[in-house]
């Protein structure tokens, strides 16, 4: 798609925003809707891994966590993907090697983009040749803040370039973006640039997802939608640790996307402590009793 | 002209805040005469399960601490109830108690806080033990913290049965989840002020009021709580804490308030023994 025209994003309405992702905080789901929709969130998860301390072993343990998040219960899960840096997929992809499971690696200097674009590039190339099915971008911020929005539209039409094949996420970071009008505004040009995804942040600033933000990227990709006819994929990352808050995302995404949106192929949860809270929800509801994480394997 | 009469709300103690319970329920106390004494909060479930979280998070910390400063706090909390000992006085003789048996339990629930926070640094001597063995291995054994303890008390405890049960808890770095029914509900409440004022770190000690029939068999069966204590008579409400706690092993330790006596024994019910095996040279 050409440049977005900016001058027909309307502006948001900060304090509206704000309270109607609000009122999803305060209703809750219960009984089988919960169950089924426990079982949804499972399936929608990246369960992720970026630390500097990551090993092969981390790697291989969190796959199998992916691959069957709980060992009593095979009709759980699967994951949607593992989410991994450059130098690690190769052993995520074996793996996860005959499964349904995605192998996702964040390229691009991540978390702080902060490096020559053709490094960038080779990056996003080097994940692709060692097996990624999918790569998650991050933006330049401070090119985006200056006003360089045409800058940012080709970087983001580069990198899917250089994807080929794979999926393309881009980390919009949320967190450094100020404010919701540049979170709209830099979601309409990663989508007209060629995002296949759209995700808030790297989990490495505060704040990361949150409800308000990714209820103005989703309305962006509705609009999108509407205007094109492409479908393009969410993933709030960071900050989603519990459940609950997971369920009112996917309340958020039915209502403002519709069903056909609710499917690991357009909506993820970026976490690496979200499959444990979900997992305790439905031990939960299977037993009566409230559970404890002494009983879930932590990676 | 006539002053208004601040009156105030007891709410609930959870992870050193004063929330009121998320149901908005209250429940009403009366003197003998059926006078209304006070509405004091009525806990949910759900606050039973937002405390066990707060209670879990504060464990590691509060087991990590050293011995030194868990007496310290401990004392603390006798210095403040000290410093408040008009106050709790005049509550218990509102409840129903004479001047003369309500001085005499409030100075025994500081005594015992002192007589708790003085044995911090010495019950792991005294229950620790190095072991004969048939090999090259030193072999010692150690008490380390049960982790979250819930304790139930009864229609029939006291200020001070509330306290006595606390103290060992707390002192061997456990954490406490408190369920108190409305009659202790005042005085509960009246020392949760005092604990919060006594650098006990939050979620430390919690304290909830309301009917044990809706949060007891909750709390017993809750996986992530490891241990409790209870004080009841009722024998069934003993049957369900003993089914629904052998779910994860809980330890249950039922206590007789009526033959409490001063002892280290308390602490040792809420620790496990580590046994550790160390090559010689």
């Amino acid at each position: 798609m050409a440049f977005p025209n900016l001058r027909d994003i309307a502006p948001i309405d900060e304090v509206g925003v704000k309270e109607r992702a609000s009122r999803y905080q305060k209703r809750s789901l219960k009984g089988e809707t919960k169950l089924s929709a426990l079982r949804l969130a499972l399936t929608m998860l990246d369960v992720t891994t970026l630390e500097g301390k990551d090993s092969v072993g981390k790697v291989k343990q969190m796959c199998r966590k992916a691959l069957s998040p709980m060992a009593s219960d095979p009709t759980i899960g699967p994951a949607a993907a593992v989410c991994v840096y450059p130098s690690l997929v190769k052993i995520a992809k074996n793996e996860v090697a005959g499964s349904k499971v995605k192998v996702a690696s964040v390229a691009t200097a991540f978390p702080s983009g902060q490096s020559r674009l053709r490094e960038r590039l080779g990056e996003i190339k080097y994940a692709v040749s060692e097996g990624a099915d999918e790569i998650d971008m991050v933006i330049s911020r401070g090119k985006f803040l200056a006003g360089d929005y045409r800058g940012l539209y080709d970087e983001v039409a580069k990198c899917k370039e250089a994807c080929g094949e794979a999926h393309l996420k881009v980390i919009l970071e949320t967190g450094e973006l100020e404010t919701l009008d540049n979170v709209r505004i830099a979601s309409e040009i990663s989508m007209s640039a060629g995002a296949d995804f759209i995700k808030t942040s790297t989990g490495k600033i505060a704040p990361a997802a949150t409800l308000p933000v990714t209820l103005v990227m989703l309305q962006a990709i509705a609009d999108y939608h509407e205007r094109t006819g492409i479908m393009v994929g969410m993933k709030p990352a960071g900050g989603i640790s519990d459940a609950k808050l997971a369920l009112q995302y996917l309340v958020m995404v039915k209502e403002l996307l519709g069903k056909k949106w609710l499917s690991n192929k357009w909506f993820r949860f970026g976490a690496s402590s979200l499959t444990n809270d979900l997992l305790m929800q439905l031990e939960k509801q299977r037993t009566g009793l409230y559970q404890g994480g002494d009983y879930f394997s932590k990676d | 002209m006539n002053r208004l009469e601040v009156k105030k709300t007891y709410k609930l103690y959870i992870g050193g805040k004063f929330p009121r319970s998320e149901s908005g329920r209250v429940q009403t106390l009366t003197d003998k005469k059926g006078e209304v004494i006070a509405n004091v909060a009525k806990a949910s479930k759900k606050d039973l399960r937002n405390t066990v979280v707060a209670t879990r998070k504060a464990q590691l910390g509060w087991a990590a601490s050293s011995a030194y400063l868990k007496g310290q706090i401990l004392y603390r909390l006798a210095e403040m109830l000290e410093g408040r000992k008009a106050q709790f006085i005049s509550s218990l003789i509102r409840s129903g108690k004479t001047q003369k048996r309500a001085t005499a339990e409030v100075e025994k629930s500081i005594d015992t806080l002192v007589y708790f926070a003085g044995w911090s640094d010495k019950f792991q001597a005294v229950y620790s033990s190095v072991n004969p063995v048939s090999s090259p291995h030193y072999n010692f054994s150690a008490p380390v913290a049960t982790g979250v303890v819930g304790i139930v008390l009864d229609d029939s405890s006291t200020l001070l049965d509330l306290i006595s049960q606390m103290a060992p808890i707390i002192v061997g770095g456990n954490t406490a989840l408190i369920i108190v029914p409305g009659s202790l509900a005042i005085a509960a409440m009246e020392l949760a002020e005092v604990i919060h004022t006594s650098d006990v770190p939050a979620g430390v000690i919690n304290i909830l009021t309301g009917e044990l029939g809706d949060m007891v068999p909750t709390l017993a069966g809750h996986m992530d709580v490891n241990s409790i204590s209870v004080s009841t008579d009722d024998t069934e409400l003993k049957k369900t804490v003993r089914l629904l706690g052998a779910e994860n092993v809980k330890r249950v330790v039922f206590v007789d308030q009526k033959k409490s006596a001063l002892g280290p024994y308390p602490i040792l019910d809420f620790q496990e023994i580590k046994t550790t095996w160390h090559p010689v040279g």
